[in-house]
């Protein structure tokens, strides 16, 4: 029997233990999670804003009125404007400007480039790296399960604003280090969930069918075991980009994370903190405002994802 | 002749899913008299426990009671209020459930759930219905009940904690006790006495019994009537006696070969080719024409609803 | 329950020693001990002298039995700032944030449960889908955003209530708190909701998840074939089993309150250890840094200690260690 037959043999068995009729892999359980996603008119709002600030962030040089990084471009005489009011030479700021003199839209969109960017790439790396861990953990057992699984509970059992406070505080500033703590506070959310997964999926009859088939390791672990493990883990996937973003904002807000040089919307709002109380309230709000709407929007999608991908749920 | 303790005529109870109307009940109608028992036999999704949970109004949304009667001692049960039905649970009429593990609650101790079951209805003294628990502890063959009553459910045994559901529905001399599939969770050696031990208790205080299987031979010898259901309908009643001995629907007929013990060893095992249909599948006619070997066009439409006797059949072609 | 009592009090101290192993390493094996409990502006005479004073010349594993015995005398060295033991810096700024968290966590549960089981009980009406509106919100925005607006909101605009500091304190039990006074109350509104946000919006979706689940439960069925009441069998039988993991969570998370407080004390200039941590680290003050982790692990530990054992208490199939096979 050579692997692609074998490979079918397993695909027949696992159908025969879920009770399904459709090969693994095909078209129609998409589909119905698209379908079951769609229902919640809420969720699709969510995603719409989701995919407005991608837009946004992605396309911030080429839309965003000024470079606010450009000091060519300011004029001190500019600061602090009100949302609306003109300046010196007649572009008028819709959001205001801050104490710099910076177009706060332009500076608003810089952000949200650099706080998703921040966010979506330490969620990627945390992913990989508690993906790897947690199927290890489950697939191996034993010492290399214990062990793993007593680091994530460890871990997990603190906070994960001051595992990242304390982190920062010994490495220092730059988007690298933020990065790292970031990972560093997440991997061992995907470790465990992966890890709960893969038990629950390494005890199906299928997995029993693979291994008498003799099928490597490797493409046990991938082809059969990783893609039934993926739902819960775009659940908390979804989730920890918000985290992820809301945590580098307070680390910024703070004044431990990124550096000024690379200002995400959690350091515009600190800058603008001084203000607030003299009324100059746009200067921290409508950095703020970005913020929330992007949270909201992850939120959103990832509620109703967890919904639609929750077995317990199901009609 | 005094009127049925329990009479319920054309219930229908539908389920209204996304996926569509279910009718887990559709147009049931049987009538029960005082200490008797009746059986109610049907296979999963035949709407048997649906019809329990109607006569008891616990049926939850998105099910609800769309037509039909249940005249419980002379009242119509359809449209109480939640008041009138808080009244009459626990008291007039009680309920079994499947798996006690999950009815008895695990963070309560058995005092505690069976001292609320008195006091819901009677003004009593904690002590007072602490005593009457214990009797009914007592009854039911528990030996030792201060013990027991002190204890959570799952220091107990399953064959213990279904004894404590029976006490339980006992407590208040209800006229009516629906028990739904009680003894399928336990050891067959448990069921024995269970079943026994029910029997014994329905006899003694004339107490009503419907007992809710899917298992023939429960049936047997237990009950006096016995009503068959079939995706949501009845399609045969009458006393036990005649039903098993000369079973007039083609489906009974076709449950009673399928029982093992009936077979003559080394020969095949007789099977109703065929599977029940699916409840969201509304069907014209018959519901049993697809697996039937008798079926004409004649079944295309609702068959006729013949009486012989005290004996009821939904059949265009009755055997016999 | 005694002997379960005593094996978690084991491991509780064991987590405790392995903590304090890695703050341990963390600063003397991985840093420059030198570098950070020196004075950096010390000369090298200074810091020759203070390594030798610090014991840095000796082996590692003498190193941390020396450290060990100074934790255990509260003795984690003196802050370069203000020249005062570390550990007395801490320990003094501590009241203002245990009570800041007490607060907190009693704003969240006080309004939380009863809003969440409301929208458990009735998902599909406006209230409860108002409350889960609402609740998303307070689990998505960061925590200083909502601080912030409430500044804008009742201080600045309403003028209210004051934007920071901590109101009159009373002693009691010789301890300073604040919440027995209306100025000081008056101080505390903010802060306390601000940080209790994250709580109360995760509590509200616990419960309104346990209570969603309770409900599809056989032994709701049960209770209600019994004729009980609806406040009985939402009241007791629902209730004390959704309790049990909101316990567990309230427990867990009280640590993480107390470490979020560090950023609602920065925004609100509330005096207690979050403020000390974030002015540590901007100041390099390192043995504060260590004196604080060192408090905040104690108290972690102590605490999932206690929830461990409330939740015995409140859930009996633990009580015994699962071994319960009925007799007949």
């Amino acid at each position: 029997m050579n692997e692609a037959t074998r490979d079918l043999v397993a695909a027949a068995a696992e159908a025969a233990a879920t009770g399904t009729t459709a090969p693994v892999g095909v078209q129609s359980p998409w589909r119905r999670i698209l379908a079951d996603f769609a229902e919640s008119r809420l969720a699709l709002v969510g995603l719409a804003l989701l995919v407005a600030i991608a837009l946004a962030a992605l396309t911030a040089p080429w839309i965003s009125p000024q470079n606010p990084y450009d000091l060519s471009q300011l004029d001190v005489l500019d600061s602090k404007l009100a949302p609306g009011e003109a300046s010196m030479n007649g572009t008028v700021h819709w959001l205001g400007t801050d104490d710099q003199g910076r177009d706060m839209l332009s500076a608003i969109l810089y952000g949200l480039r650099i706080s998703l960017g921040v966010g979506v790439s330490s969620v990627v790396c945390a992913l990989a790296l508690g993906l790897v861990l947690g199927l290890a953990a489950a697939y191996f057992g034993g010492w290399v399960d214990a062990v793993v699984m007593r680091v994530v509970d460890l871990q997990l059992s603190f906070p994960s604003i001051l595992i990242a406070l304390i982190l920062l505080a010994v490495l220092g500033q730059g988007v690298g280090k933020i990065v790292v703590a970031l990972v560093t506070v997440q991997w061992a959310y995907y470790a465990r969930t992966v890890r709960s997964s893969a038990l629950v999926e390494r005890q199906k009859e299928y997995i029993e069918a693979a291994e008498v088939l003799a099928l490597s390791r490797a493409r046990i672990v991938l082809r059969h075991l990783l893609p039934n493990c993926l739902p819960p883990l775009i659940v908390v996937a979804t989730v920890q980009v918000a985290h992820a973003i809301a945590l580098e904002a307070t680390l910024s807000f703070l004044g431990l994370g990124l550096p000024i040089t690379e200002p995400s919307l959690g350091l515009l709002i600190a800058n603008g903190f001084q203000y607030l109380l003299s009324g100059k309230y746009w200067i921290s709000f409508y950095p703020g405002v970005a913020l929330m709407l992007t949270i909201i929007a992850i939120n959103l999608v990832a509620d109703q994802l967890r919904d639609v991908l929750n077995p317990r749920l199901s009609r | 002749m005094s009127a049925p303790l329990l009479e319920v005529e054309g219930l229908r109870m539908h389920f209204f899913t996304k996926a569509g109307v279910v009718k887990a009940v559709d147009d049931a109608s049987f009538s029960l008299e005082r200490g008797r028992i009746l059986g109610l036999v049907g296979e999963s999704g035949s709407g048997k426990s649906m019809t329990g949970y109607s006569i008891l109004g616990l049926v939850d949304p998105p099910g609800r009671i769309v037509g039909g009667h249940i005249r419980f001692e002379g009242r119509d049960l359809v449209g109480l209020s939640n008041a009138q039905w808080r009244g009459l649970r626990g008291n007039r009429i009680a309920m079994i459930f499947q798996d006690p593990m999950m009815t008895l609650n695990p963070v309560l101790r058995i005092d505690t759930q069976m001292i609320e079951a008195v006091r819901a209805h009677h003004a009593v003294s904690r002590a007072e219905a602490r005593d009457r628990s214990r009797e009914a502890l007592a009854k039911v063959g528990i030996a030792a009940p201060d013990e027991r009553l002190r204890a959570y459910p799952h220091h107990l045994s399953g064959g213990m904690r279904q004894r404590v559901a029976i006490a339980i529905a006992l407590l208040n001399r209800p006229a009516l006790v629906i028990a739904d599939e009680p003894t399928t969770a336990l050891d067959v050696t448990i069921q024995g006495q269970i079943l026994y031990e029910m029997q014994k208790l329905c006899r003694e205080s004339a107490t009503a019994l419907i007992w809710i299987t899917h298992d023939l031979s429960v049936i047997a010898g237990l009950a006096d009537d016995v009503c068959v259901m079939y995706a949501g309908r009845i399609v045969e009643s009458g006393s036990v006696d005649e039903v098993l001995d000369r079973p007039l629907h083609p489906y009974t007929r076709g449950l009673l070969e399928s029982v093992p013990g009936r077979n003559a060893p080394g020969r095949p095992l007789p099977q109703i080719p065929g599977m029940a249909p699916s409840p969201l599948q509304s069907l014209d006619g018959c519901p049993f024409r697809p697996r039937c070997g008798r079926a004409t066009e004649a079944c295309r439409t609702q068959p006729p609803l013949q009486s012989f006797g005290t004996r009821r059949v939904r059949c265009a072609h009755p055997l016999a | 329950m005694v002997a379960y009592a005593l094996r978690r009090l084991g491991q509780s101290f064991l987590v405790l020693v392995a903590m304090s192993l890695l703050v341990f390493v963390g600063v003397y094996a991985i840093g420059n001990p030198v570098e950070l409990l020196v004075n950096p502006q010390a000369d090298a005479i200074e810091r020759a002298r203070a390594t030798a004073a610090l014991g840095l010349d000796k082996p590692l594993a003498e190193q941390f039995l020396v450290f060990l015995r100074g934790a255990l005398h509260a003795d984690l060295g003196h802050s370069f700032v203000y020249n005062v033991p570390a550990i007395q810096l801490v320990l003094q700024r501590l009241p203002a944030t245990l009570e800041l968290a007490f607060c907190a966590t009693v704003l969240a549960i006080a309004l939380g449960i009863p809003l969440g089981l409301v929208a458990g009980l009735r998902p599909k009406s406006l209230v409860g889908r108002t409350i889960m509106a609402g609740s998303i919100l307070g689990f998505s925005l960061p925590t200083f955003w909502v601080g912030l607006v409430l500044i804008m909101v009742f201080s600045v605009e309403l003028g209210w209530l004051p934007p920071n500091g901590r109101g009159e304190t009373v002693l009691l039990f010789g301890v300073p708190v604040s919440f027995l006074t209306v100025d000081g109350l008056k101080h505390l509104a903010m802060p306390a909701l601000n940080l209790a946000l994250f709580k109360l919006a995760l509590l509200i979706r616990l419960t309104r998840a346990g209570a969603r689940e309770a409900l599809l439960q056989d032994y709701v069925r049960f209770a209600r074939a019994k004729g009980l009441s609806a406040s009985r069998v939402i009241g007791v039988h629902v209730l004390k089993n959704i309790l049990i993991p909101i316990v567990t969570v309230i427990g867990l998370e009280l640590g993480s309150v107390i470490a979020f407080a560090i950023v609602t004390e920065s925004i609100f200039a509330w005096p207690g250890t979050g403020k000390l941590l974030i002015d540590s680290i901007n100041q390099l003050d390192r043995p504060v840094i260590v004196a604080y982790l060192m408090v905040i692990v104690l108290i972690f530990v102590v605490i999932n200690f206690a929830v461990d054992v409330l939740y015995s208490l409140l859930d009996p199939r633990v009580r015994l260690g699962g071994a319960t096979a009925g007799a007949h």
